[in-house]
């Protein structure tokens, strides 16, 4: 056995063990004033369906981007499919973020590709086959009900239409996590609803789901694990739990 | 296969990159062309001095005349006309000295047959049927030739203390002011090239990371994905390569282009110069330039995009 399959054993190991995302004491403090995080703990096993709310300034975009190691803790540990964060190297994150799909309230995509492009993009990044990419992008596409859209210039699509072809391309390399940081933030609430519902198919098929929403309507009535934050501390982390905005 | 994908993506983007940034492009082109022509024109031009100065030292060398019986214009003192023993000893004594690469012996018979044939050229057996003597009887000589040219004066003026030493005869001024010229152009063209080096390392520079700012969006998106660096970062660099060799590449059809025209106009201009110049020719000249050139073009191209890559792509 090489060195390289034992430490993807020993990280299998970890996951199967603590969770796939476990953060363990975890402050992240920017250049000045409070911290963003403030010895946050959260353990998250795989196949979980998690929400995170907050006020705004209360520190969840400030996760999510330690949980992709864009930023790095100020202290505590975060581990990620049970890679430690502190101690990926450089080199070895695109290989980690493969693993983990991202999508953004703003979408992100590229304004002036279509959509089949722009869910090719993510395949040609990573170096699939062609022939791959012309099955996966299809299929991918159909399942978030795009089917007849894939030569549609992505700027001259309804924000619901956007953020699922952000999705079609945050899932289409089929990773194990998918973070999404308001989704909703920029859509109405039937398109709101929509996008919920597709998270919650990729969950069921066994994607761990971590959403960060301001939805509290939506967040009520799924009947999911809610993690509430204030100023970034985790007020409560409920089972089936609510929206409650006395935190 | 992966491999050669990967390859081919690299060099499409920086196809691509060269493209979407026309007009920046177009201008790091030319500086770099303009950089490269200069260093180009610099070297055609030394290179054919140097090879003037070669092919005049080669054949740098000085005469030295001895006092004889036979020289009738001159009247000598006691012991100024050498005997035959000494003139033997002499040349051991001149290839003793560390100057001097070699020396011949010219009897007065050569030196008669050469002065003829320099004069009249192929008739000279018709013409020296009027001289039965030699007229140069009892000239002999020796043509000494030296290390280098310039210690050329310092020989003669060894040569000059024997009293038994008629003249010497040397040329020095080609081969001089070919040299000093040599140095002068050197001097200044590297200051030159230099400066213009900076400016396309700048250009080349800022070229690539406007392109980078233009793709900010799609490099953040490639990073979440988990594009490698190299992936990043390997179309700009082959965009500075691109751009370098396309420079490289203008600038040397330049001086193709121009190298036979000013030659055949030099040569026409100045028949004189001609012929004992003897000038490099195109291929000659780009055998080395060429290569250098491209290389050069790469070179700065790539360490132009180097730097902008490290600067504004913090993967
Ligand atoms: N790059 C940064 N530099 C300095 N401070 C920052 C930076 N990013 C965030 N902060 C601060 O950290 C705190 C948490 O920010 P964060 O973006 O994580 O909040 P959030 O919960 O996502 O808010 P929102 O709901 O408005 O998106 C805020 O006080 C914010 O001002
Ligand atoms: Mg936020």
């Amino acid at each position: 056995m090489t060195k390289k399959e034992q430490m993807s054993l020993e990280r299998e190991a970890f996951v199967n063990e603590n969770g796939i995302i476990v953060l363990d004491n975890v402050s992240k403090v920017y250049s000045a004033g409070a911290p963003a995080l403030n010895e946050v703990s959260i353990t998250i096993g795989r196949g979980e369906f998690v929400f995170i709310v907050g006020d705004s300034g209360s520190g969840k975009s400030t996760l999510i981007k330690l949980l992709l190691r864009e930023l790095k803790a100020s202290s505590g540990s975060v581990t990620v499919l049970g890679y430690d964060m502190g101690k990926l190297t450089h080199r070895n994150v695109p290989k980690f973020r493969r693993r983990i799909g991202v999508v953004f309230q703003d979408f992100r995509l590229l304004s002036d590709r279509d959509v089949y492009a722009n869910v090719a993009f993510a395949q040609r990044v990573i170096g699939v086959p062609e022939e791959e990419i012309k099955v996966n992008v299809p299929a991918i596409l159909k399942t978030m009900g795009l089917a007849g859209k894939y030569k549609a210039k992505t700027n001259q699509l309804s924000g619901g239409e956007q953020q699922r072809v952000a999705l079609a391309r945050a899932l289409v390399n089929r990773p194990e996590i998918l973070l999404a940081d308001e989704p909703t933030g920029n859509l109405d609430p039937r398109n709101s609803w929509e996008i919920m519902a597709l998270l919650e198919e990729i969950n069921q098929q066994g994607t761990t789901v971590v959403v960060v929403t301001h939805n509290k309507e939506i967040v009520n009535s799924m009947c999911k694990r809610v993690i509430t934050m204030n100023r970034g501390v985790v007020v409560s982390d409920e089972e089936g739990g609510f929206y409650n905005e006395e935190n | 296969m992966k491999k050669i994908k990967l390859f081919l993506h690299v060099i499409g983007q920086g196809f691509a990159n060269v493209f979407r940034n026309k007009w920046y492009s177009l201008a790091s082109v030319a500086t770099i062309s303009l950089c490269l022509f200069v260093f180009g024109a610099c070297y055609a031009i030394v290179a054919n001095v140097q090879n003037m100065v070669m092919t005049a030292e080669e054949g740098v060398s000085l005469t030295v005349f001895f006092h004889s019986e036979g020289d009738m214009c001159e009247t000598h003192e006691e012991g100024q006309v050498p005997d035959e023993q000494w003139v033997v000893e002499f040349q051991k004594e001149i290839n003793a000295r560390p100057e001097v690469l070699s020396s011949d012996f010219i009897s007065d018979d050569q030196a008669w047959e050469e002065f003829g044939k320099n004069y009249f050229g192929d008739d000279f057996e018709d013409y020296a049927v009027a001289f039965p003597e030699n007229p140069l009887e009892g000239d002999n000589s020796y043509e000494i030739f030296v290390k280098e040219v310039e210690l050329q004066t310092q020989v003669v003026e060894w040569l000059n203390t024997h009293k038994e030493v008629r003249k010497v005869n040397y040329s020095e001024v080609t081969v001089d002011t070919l040299s000093g010229f040599n140095k002068l152009l050197v001097g200044g063209s590297v200051a030159f090239i230099l400066i213009l080096f900076a400016v396309s390392l700048f250009l080349i520079g800022n070229t690539v990371a406007t392109g980078i700012s233009m793709r900010s969006e799609e490099i953040n998106i490639m990073k979440y994905i988990g594009a490698t660096d190299f992936y990043v970062r390997s179309p700009f660099l082959m965009e500075g390569v691109l751009i370098g060799l396309v420079g490289a590449g203008l600038s040397m059809g330049l001086i193709y282009g121009l190298y036979g025209f000013v030659l055949s106009y030099v040569v026409e201009r100045f028949e004189i110069l001609s012929n004992f110049l003897n000038f490099l020719t195109v291929n000659e000249v780009f055998k080395v330039l060429l290569p250098g050139s491209l290389i050069m073009g790469m070179g700065i191209g790539f360490i132009g995009s180097f730097i902008a890559t490290r600067k504004h792509l913090r993967v």
